[in-house]
């Protein structure tokens, strides 16, 4: 049977508005809510704790059901404004992790009114051949509104401003990482399944530690943990030719289940649970290359006397930069394999000890 | 106890895949513990005695996990390129042999080399299962893999991967069969994933939430020919540790264990370790906080094919854990 991807409108729109809010680390407001517009009618009682994480749990109605926790962080990477240097001119840190060579010359949207401005660098006919050579520090990049009249402070926040877009089989924009996974996580509210209480965590601050992600663990005590998030995929080909062994994930080849990144050994009950339910429904995977980066998991799966935990990420070119690019069918897949795999748990998941 | 240290060090059990050792471990301790339990991470938990008049609730923690590789990608050839589990030296790797955990062997291979000088990344390096295809290869990615790396006993010398823990377990082992009585309520904790950031102690401490916490450890050596600077010799007695380099012990607690060892007549040694750390560090932060120390046992060529203990030294850390658990202790 060949599956067909299709998002109808109003999951475009979902997706389109997420991505477009503006939610660096520390200022997911916008971002929830978009989500909250979304989930609203579907929830009887939802949580804001102190960081600012969204907890929402809808209570299954069989008997012995496993608390399940499934967390995506609604925080992206940008920019915080450090100082005025007059005429609309600002200094700028990163919040997370951003190559500093992505920079010059992208458009930004600033502040809460969402101000546009450039990130600007010397044109070309006033540098030399060996100026060019070199990476522009950060220390000498500034944002430039082009007014010096403005209301624009320092701690106030700014974002790539990218337009998202649907191009056949693929979509484009800025923080897909991780509004994808957000936007899974509202597919699973909306046919939250009876067999298990779902405990939806839309975090905030993983792009700096994970710091949101392990506040809500603590308070909702799940007995075990999906995280839904986006991985880089580097599945271009070598320039030289050689196989590439490095790809970390591939468009199109379905969502990416972890064994091990650089801040959890997910637990293999759940590796296997989500493995045998995808190989059941027909549903492809990918295996994420063991190795470096982290997610929510990292700090979930060790709170409150340990959490099984396991993540699952959507892959997506560039990540961290102003144009990210993933794949419908692998957004639809990761929500079918979430949903199936939801369905799936029985209460006796972890009664053998891990292993 | 060498059969047991023997039994400890060949079994095979990387860091998130530890429930072979568990097993081993389990059949030891379960006739000499009051209850054992596994949590949701995998640690081993073996509680001996309840507080008792001037007692108090006390973690004892080794480490049960190894470094280990996990394959990341099949090459068209059938070639295993991998990354490490843990702090894995590069150079201690080329022409090694290794066991995945479903129990396929392979040799560790890599690209050609262009100057001996240099050693090979890891990314250089590959398993050879004797595969040629990825269709024929038995390893997927994501499978685990440890060093094939037997025991030897070299009289008062004893050497084997892996005493990087479970020497430490093997001295918790031997201390919770020849504990006669304690005032205490005793965690014997043997963790997981150690050695990839004391994951494991992390949930079993907050699970346990003790009043005292040592870990059992190895620690470097500085008796070795241009080795780092450093006071503690294999045979000189088990170390008192007093500062790593992620905790700094309290100092009431390296001042017990030190009066402990002199009035028993055990010899040890003052230990400043400069880099590395143990799962003391992450208790101690548990909770409100905890008073930790740990007590080490000094160990040549850590994370290499050939781990090497001191025999007394081993015999000398069981002497000094069990007077230490024996008595009332006061802070």
């Amino acid at each position: 049977m060949v599956k067909t991807f299709s998002l109808t409108k109003k999951q475009t729109i979902i997706l389109e508005k997420l991505s477009q809010a503006m939610g660096i680390s520390g200022d997911e407001g916008e971002v929830r809510a978009v989500i909250m517009d979304e989930i609203r009618s579907y929830i009887s009682d939802h949580h804001i704790d102190a960081l600012g994480n969204l907890l929402v749990t809808r209570q299954g109605s069989a008997n012995n059901r496993l608390k399940v926790m499934v967390a995506a962080h609604m925080d992206e990477v940008g920019f915080m404004i450090a100082a005025e240097d007059g005429e609309g001119i600002f200094r700028f840190e990163c919040i997370g992790s951003i190559d500093v060579r992505q920079l010059p010359g992208k458009s930004v949207l600033v502040g809460n009114n969402h101000q546009p401005g450039v990130i600007g660098a010397r044109p070309i006919h006033l540098t030399t051949a060996s100026d060019r050579q070199t990476r522009i520090p950060l220390d000498k990049l500034r944002i430039d509104i082009g007014q010096g009249k403005n209301p624009i402070k320092p701690g106030d926040h700014a974002v790539f401003n990218t337009s998202f877009r649907r191009v056949g089989p693929s979509l484009a924009g800025k923080a897909l990482d991780d509004r994808l996974g957000v936007a899974v996580l509202i597919e699973l509210i909306k046919d939250a399944p009876e067999n298990i209480d779902l405990q939806a965590s839309f975090t905030v601050q993983e792009e700096i530690g994970s710091r949101g992600a392990r506040v809500a663990a603590f308070s909702m005590k799940p007995d075990l943990a999906f995280v839904v998030d986006s991985t880089p995929a580097n599945d271009l080909p070598a320039w030289d030719d050689e196989e590439n062994a490095t790809y970390n994930s591939k468009l199109g080849e379905g969502p990416a289940i972890y064994v091990t990144d650089g801040a959890t050994l997910s637990d293999p009950r759940l590796i296997r649970l989500l493995k045998e339910t995808a190989e059941k429904e027909g549903i492809p995977y990918q295996i994420r290359q063991p190795g470096g980066g982290g997610t929510d998991a990292g700090t979930i799966h060790k709170q409150a006397g340990g959490i099984p935990s396991v993540s699952v990420s959507i892959p997506g070119r560039y990540a961290h930069t102003a144009a990210g690019l993933a794949r419908v069918s692998d957004y639809v897949n990761t929500v079918e394999l979430m949903k199936a795999t939801l369905r799936s748990i029985q209460p006796d998941l972890l009664a053998q000890e891990r292993k | 106890m060498k059969s047991l240290i023997q039994k400890l060090t060949e079994t095979f059990s990387p860091s998130g895949y530890e429930q072979d050792i568990r097993q081993v471990i389990r059949a030891e301790v379960e006739p000499y513990a009051d209850e054992v339990r596994i949590d949701p991470l995998g640690n081993l938990i073996a509680r001996k005695g309840k507080v008792g008049k001037n007692g108090r609730r006390i973690m004892l923690a080794g480490h049960m996990d190894e470094i280990g590789l996990i394959a990341s990608h099949i090459d068209e050839n059938g070639f295993i390129r991998f990354t490490a589990i843990g702090g894995v030296m590069p150079h201690t790797l080329l022409g090694g042999r290794v066991n995945f955990v479903n129990g396929v062997p392979g040799v560790i291979g890599g690209e050609r080399i262009m100057d001996i000088g240099k050693t090979l990344s890891i990314s250089q390096l590959f398993i050879d299962v004797g595969a040629s295809s990825p269709k024929n290869c038995p390893i997927q990615i994501g499978d685990v893999a440890s060093f094939d790396r037997p025991f030897f006993d070299m009289g008062h010398r004893m050497v084997a991967k892996s005493m990087d823990d479970r020497i430490g377990c093997a001295v918790m082992i031997e201390t919770i069969k020849s504990l006669k009585s304690s005032p205490h309520e005793l965690y014997f904790t043997f963790t997981t994933q150690e050695e990839v950031g004391l994951r494991g102690a992390v949930a079993s401490a907050f699970g346990i939430d003790p009043e005292l916490g040592l870990s059992l450890d190895v620690t470097g050596t500085g008796d070795t020919p241009k080795s780092r600077k450093m006071d503690v010799k294999l045979g000189n007695g088990p170390a008192i540790k007093i500062k790593d380099g992620g905790m700094l012990s309290d100092p009431r607690v390296v001042q017990w264990m030190i009066r402990t060892a002199e009035k028993e007549k055990i010899p040890f040694q003052r230990e400043i370790l400069e880099s590395g750390t143990t799962d003391a560090t992450v208790i101690q932060l548990t909770h409100s906080g905890v008073p930790v120390g740990c007590l080490s046992i000094p160990c040549r060529y850590i994370h290499s094919p050939s781990e090497m203990v001191d025999t007394n030294d081993v015999e000398n850390a069981i002497k000094l854990l069990t007077a230490l658990m024996s008595a009332p202790i006061r802070l």
